[in-house]
């Protein structure tokens, strides 16, 4: 504490701030495939409130979000509507795998679905479970948001 | 109506076909007719008995005995509270029946089903084309010899929906209209 202490001011790099900012509201893209959905509904709702976390803004828009939650197992024939909606949102923008189908397949080795959506978007972090409880995707939340504060402008 | 008497009046009603009765645990009748008798058939049961409802169309993959396809057809009257499974057996090397969705509505989408994860074609139906599975997918998944574990490069963007001549002409119209 300096001799201006009761001047109400903070100070912080851009950098810190940004990141700081980044963190603190992701948006996610509506964007479920199947039961995981359910758990991640639940994690939005009340009980769980992922508005702690300043996460709780589902958007209908790609162009508004800025997180995709892959919830549920890929179809092939779903893939490239999946990679239509992640290039229509907007940099920066990060990916949760949610659960064991998105992650590597889960149950499903077969032709019709895509063994892990790594193969068609890049992902930041991929929460294990079938489904994954919520807390276990807040959790997943709570890690990306490490990441984001980590991640340099330049 | 049991199935003993359903039977009986659908050989009365049915003269001249050959009818294969086939024993089913559910006891609901449960019949095989011959490929080319199949339109005819589907025709009359719906004018003279009423089966107005085609409840489900679909097919079984008896690889490798032959005839190896069999498409099922689940009838139901509503009128007169009656059920009835027809059965057509179909040959792999012609896996090709006409189409009932002239009939019945309804069949024309399981058809398209039934040609998507089988492959048995249906002889004049509107519509030829896959309903589940990509439309440029190679092969059928439920046929029996289908490598079921295939795991193919994932394709991340879908076909051209035109030509590119097509294209290049939408884009000059469009410099063309904004001057």
């Amino acid at each position: 504490m300096g001799p201006d202490a009761e001047i109400p001011v903070l100070t912080t790099s851009v950098e810190k701030m940004v990141q700081w900012a980044r963190r603190s509201s992701i948006w996610p893209v509506t964007f479920g495939l199947a039961c995981c959905a359910i758990e991640m509904m639940a994690m939005s709702c009340s009980r769980y409130d992922i508005a702690r976390f300043g996460a709780e803004v589902f958007r209908g828009s790609p162009r508004q979000s800025d997180l995709m939650i892959v919830a549920g197992r890929l179809s092939r024939k779903m893939a490239p509507a999946l990679r239509r909606i992640y290039d229509q949102m907007p940099e920066p923008k990060w990916v949760i795998s949610m659960g064991a189908c998105a992650s590597i397949g889960g149950v499903f080795d077969n032709y019709a679905l895509v063994q892990g959506v790594d193969q068609v978007v890049p992902v930041d972090v991929y929460v294990p479970g079938c489904p994954p409880r919520p807390e276990s995707l807040i959790y997943g939340i709570v890690q990306l948001q490490r990441k984001i504060a980590q991640q340099k402008m330049s | 109506m049991d199935a003993d008497a359903l039977f009986a009046v659908l050989q009365e009603t049915l003269p001249g076909v050959h009818t294969e009765r086939v024993p089913s645990v559910d006891l609901q009748t449960s019949v095989y007719v011959r490929r080319e008798d199949l339109p005819a058939v589907a025709r009359t049961l719906r004018a003279a008995l009423e089966f107005t409802l085609l409840a489900e169309l679909t097919a079984v993959d008896f690889w490798p005995r032959e005839p190896r396809f069999e498409v099922v057809y689940l009838l139901v009257s509503i009128e007169r509270r009656l059920r009835l499974r027809l059965k057509v057996r179909l040959d792999g090397q012609a896996a090709r029946i006409a189409t009932v969705s002239d009939i019945w509505p309804s069949a024309n989408w399981l058809e398209r089903e039934v040609w998507d994860l089988f492959g048995i074609e249906f002889e004049r139906h509107p519509d030829p084309r896959r309903l589940l599975m990509p439309e440029d997918w190679e092969g059928f998944p439920l046929r029996k010899d289908y490598p079921v574990q295939i795991n193919a490069k994932v394709r991340t963007s879908e076909p051209m929906q035109m030509t590119e001549e097509e294209f290049r002409a939408n884009v000059q119209k469009d410099r063309l209209a904004r001057g």
